[in-house]
């Protein structure tokens, strides 16, 4: 492979081509279509979290104006299959979920009915109208008294509320626990989050009958699962449906799902004969949009008198809602395997208990169990330091793998690519001054103030990953077309809804074809021009999707060489590509570009011989292992006695995601990651109350990180690059949500450590540190 | 009608976005005389006869407004769905104070939500289109 020294996009900080509409606010939101006679829908939700749906009277709302027809469950579910979930689990029990209610609703949310109108304001009013008889049942909404003898059942038809159970071991682990000074314990509350994209989302369906033909329009990141998955719902096969991801107001996996709306709005289209359309409401996103964590960590840690970590032992209850959706129980799964973190240690056992109670469901929400093993873990070694009286850097490095142990095999059974975690330790604290931040706090301390500095060395797994070890397909695809004129199409299966792909996969593809980014085109998000794909998630696009695209330019590369060997009587051993030119050995004033190649490849009037005409190719690239992306944060925090309140004070990140792309772009990844660490570590967190009310319903009740909570940040980086790909990428997308909650949290309880605070679960609200400092 | 669905579904204007439709979020802000309010909590009719300006509107003869290059520039947005408020927040925020520091930026933004960049880049590109309004005006 050539890349071209010329254009040398790689690596520079490229303002993005996606930002012109983005900034001048012409980009097409899924609520910016207009299709002529859309009818628009409104779906009534269940109030309660358990109970049986004795009648549903529609006729009041059917008969308003404007309003097409009132739907219930006995209308839809016989005409609908079941939503599928893609994940497995030896044991998984799983209740049927049907786009409506089925006479019983398990979550306040639940779609009961849909109404179709003219216009949004009678769907509006006409829900008003449908009256629901619900005879309420006993609630479970604490997934520990899920599993108590005598909770109520979930789903009463299960038996159980245990919905799967998984382990992870290796090594001798009672050996280990056998030859332990001390067993050092924990346990750990990782909170439900909403992951609140600022787009809710929606889909619009249009059905063609004389086609026999489905587009779905919708504000998701995975198009072309949904196509694979859509045809057993709807009854359409993959072939007759187009499934468009337009812009996408951010996901960070919430849009990572099949849901039941797109399934509810294709069968209205077919059933209708009209595009429908369906627009949540923040409300509904935040009761019936996955939520993300939600598990419950009892730690155990055998540890010798040095600090030698020698085995963990964890047993975790992972809340899973009331229903699985696409990925639900895969998510605890990877913290089990992320549990080691980069560290050594000889054996590690987890054992998840899936449990279903009347909540929404939980699914991948960014980081998707890895910040809860990325916490558990930087949580542990900071315990287990305080709890031995060992320096907490000094533990962390002993047990770092060197980088020359790579690639290295965990203790949970994973094989990290590459890794040079002491780099980036070091590296981030010279650029927080370590030993003077250390003086600084010990001065801060002496004038009475509750000053913490936290630490945090993460490692994720990202690129997912190989086919073996996903649900539907781990590879990726993309294609590239010199068109006739020169001009150069790129066609990627990932879906990029914010990260920018169009840009650093315009920057991969120019350096590779040596010409101008400016004539690159990255098409994305349609199935219909992105024929094969697997999308957007688990920091996979730029490593995987990226590579597929130099894949196509290789095989276009060596195709034109032919033709350019052909055009300029040479041998094509003497033909050689360069800076987007191909040149005949010796002579280089012999050479041909694109744009004449590209005419003779389509004009096909003097090809070679048993040439194919064109100038395209298109690649499935399937990658040998995951990328393990990796980091320090430090942090700096001051407690405020009186009030709880944590102000943070000094913000390093040294994140190591591989080759970077375009550096610009991966400080927007980290520091956007970030801000969803600050909020899980300081407040966020999803509340339901005993009757499974959801009490988080809106921004007032669920607030977001602000501009004002906002620190700021000292950056770096180290390059350690991927052997899992040619690039050498890891990927970035969740790395500041997995390695910044962690430090964050270790500060605060630094902070505290001299009151004799151990730990507190996250978030760490003003209310709760002000108790632990006043309940001492 | 709230003003927010007068300019999307009316006027076909688009650009201004629905986040929460509770005041909260910021995503539907547009300029009414000149101030920056949330179209989700303006009646339609409390609007007649006022001037809106709305993200579409902001550019002049196809020249962006040096927000807008400035976002550009600092890469300031990743989805985008927050960034018309966002730009027209700042317009408001720079005409009340044109040399703010990043606390007073980051005040300004108290009632505009970022889900995607952590806002750090949205204040530099603030920031940055400050000195280029001065100096536009110097030169002026
Ligand atoms: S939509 Fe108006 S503030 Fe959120
Ligand atoms: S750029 Fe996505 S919400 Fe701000």
């Amino acid at each position: 492979m050539t890349v071209s020294k010329r254009t040398g996009y790689f690596g520079k900080s490229i303002k993005r081509v996606e930002d012109p509409r983005l900034i001048k606010g012409i980009a097409t939101y899924v609520d910016d279509l207009r299709l002529a006679g859309t009818l628009h829908t409104m779906i009534l939700r269940s109030p309660y979290a358990h109970a049986k749906i004795l009648s549903i009277q529609t006729g009041a709302a059917a008969a308003l104006e404007g309003v097409v027809g009132v739907f219930t469950g006995t209308d839809i579910n016989p005409n609908c299959g079941l939503l599928p979930c893609a994940a497995e689990a030896p044991d998984l029990k799983s209740p049927k979920h049907t786009v409506l209610a089925n006479g019983r609703v398990y979550y306040v949310g639940h779609p009961v009915a849909v109404v179709v109108a003219a216009d949004r304001y009678a769907a509006r009013d006409a829900l008003d109208l449908i009256e629901v008889d619900y005879d309420s049942l006993p609630v479970v909404s604490d997934p520990e008294k899920a599993l108590q003898d005598g909770s109520p059942l979930t789903h009463p038809e299960l038996g159980t509320n245990v919905a799967f159970t998984w382990s992870v071991a290796s090594g001798d682990l009672d050996a280990e626990f056998a030859k332990a000074d001390r067993i050092i314990k924990q346990r750990m509350v990782h909170q439900r989050l909403t992951p609140m994209a600022i787009e809710p989302r929606g889909c619009v369906a249009s059905y063609n009958a004389g086609d026999g033909a489905l587009t779905l329009w919708t504000s998701t990141q995975i198009p072309h699962l949904i196509r694979t998955l859509l045809p057993g719902m709807i009854g359409i096969p993959e072939n007759r449906i187009r499934i468009v991801a337009p812009e996408v107001g951010g996901g960070f996996g919430s849009k990572l799902n099949l849901y039941v709306e797109e399934a509810l709005c294709s069968h209205l289209s077919m059933r209708l004969k009209a595009p429908i359309k369906w627009i949540e409401s923040r409300r509904e996103n935040a009761m019936a949009t996955i939520h993300g964590r939600d598990q419950v960590g009892e730690y155990e840690i055998a540890v010798k008198k040095n600090g030698t970590i020698l085995a963990i032992r964890a047993k975790t209850i992972a809340d899973i809602g009331s229903y699985l959706q696409l990925l639900t129980p895969a998510i605890p799964t990877l913290t089990g395997l992320m549990l080691p973190g980069c560290y050594k240690m000889n054996a590690i056992r987890m054992d998840v208990t899936g449990v279903y109670t009347h909540k929404m469901s939980t699914d991948a929400y960014r980081g998707a169990g890895r910040p809860e093993a990325s916490y558990a873990i930087e949580r542990i070694m900071d315990l287990v330091a305080a709890d031995l009286g060992l320096d907490r850097i000094k533990l962390r490095l002993k047990h770092f793998p060197k980088p020359d142990k790579f690639p290295f095999h965990t203790a949970s059974g994973l094989t990290y690519d590459s890794g040079n975690y002491r780099a980036t330790l070091k590296k981030a604290q010279k650029l927080a001054s370590w030993d003077t931040l250390l003086k600084r706090q010990a001065k801060e301390r002496k004038s009475g103030k509750l000053f913490g500095v936290g630490v945090s060395t993460y490692v994720e797994i990202c690129a997912l990953g190989p086919s073996k070890m996903m649900a539907a397909g781990g590879w990726e695809w993309g294609c590239v077309r010199i068109e006739m004129s020169g001009k150069v199409t790129a066609i990627t299966g990932v879906t990029p809804h914010g990260q920018g792909q169009e840009t650093s996969f315009a920057q991969i593809v120019a350096d590779h074809l040596g010409v101008p980014m400016e004539d690159i085109v990255v098409c994305r998000g349609d199935t219909s021009v992105a024929h094969y794909g697997r999308d957007t998630y688990g920091s996979r696009a730029t490593a995987l999707g990226g590579t597929a695209l130099i894949m196509c330019i290789d095989k276009i590369v060596a195709k034109a060489r032919q033709l350019a060997a052909h055009l300029l009587r040479a041998k094509v051993e003497d033909v050689v590509f360069r800076d987007g030119q191909f040149l005949v050995k010796g002579a280089p004033k012999t050479n041909i570009g694109w744009a004449t190649l590209a005419q003779e490849a389509y004009l096909a009037k003097n090809l070679p011989a048993n040439f194919e005409p064109g100038l395209e190719a298109s690649s499935f690239f399937e990658p040998t292992n995951c990328t393990y992306p990796f980091g320090t944060h430090i942090v700096a925090v001051e407690v405020d006695r009186s009030t709880g309140e944590v102000k943070i004070r000094d913000y390093v990140a040294v994140d190591d995601c591989g080759h970077q792309v375009n550096p610009l772009l991966v400080e927007g990844q980290v520091q956007g990651g970030i801000a969803h660490s600050l909020g899980q570590a300081l407040f966020e967190r999803t509340v339901y109350d005993e009757e499974g009310q959801l009490l988080t319903g809106e921004f007032m009740d669920y607030p977001l990180p602000r501009a004002k909570d906002i620190p700021d940040y000292v950056m770096g980086s180290t390059v350690t690059p991927s052997p899992s790909n040619p690039m050498g990428i890891k990927g970035v997308g969740e790395a500041g949500t997995i390695g910044a909650t962690p430090a964050i949290a270790n500060a605060v309880m630094d902070a505290l450590a001299p009151l004799g605070i151990r730990h507190l679960d996250l978030p760490l609200l003003p209310e709760k540190i002000w108790r632990a400092i006043n309940d001492r | 009608m709230l003003l927010v669905h007068f300019l999307r579904d009316t006027c076909v204007l688009t650009g201004t976005h629905v986040g929460c439709e509770t005041t909260l979020c910021g995503a539907c802000t547009v300029l009414m005389e000149g101030k920056a309010v949330k179209s989700c909590t303006v009646l339609a009719v409390q609007a007649d006869g006022s001037e809106i300006t709305t993200i579409e509107g902001v550019a002049h003869n196809g020249d962006l407004h040096p927000l807008q290059q400035s976002f550009w520039e600092c890469h300031a947005l990743q989805c985008g769905y927050c960034t018309p408020g966002m730009i027209l927040t700042g317009i408001d925020l720079l005409r009340n104070n044109p040399k703010p520091t990043r606390e007073e930026i980051a005040h300004g933004l108290e009632g505009n939500l970022c889900r995607c960049t952590g806002y750090s880049h949205i204040i530099d590109a603030i920031e940055s289109a400050a000195q280029k309004i001065s100096k536009e005006r110097q030169r002026a």
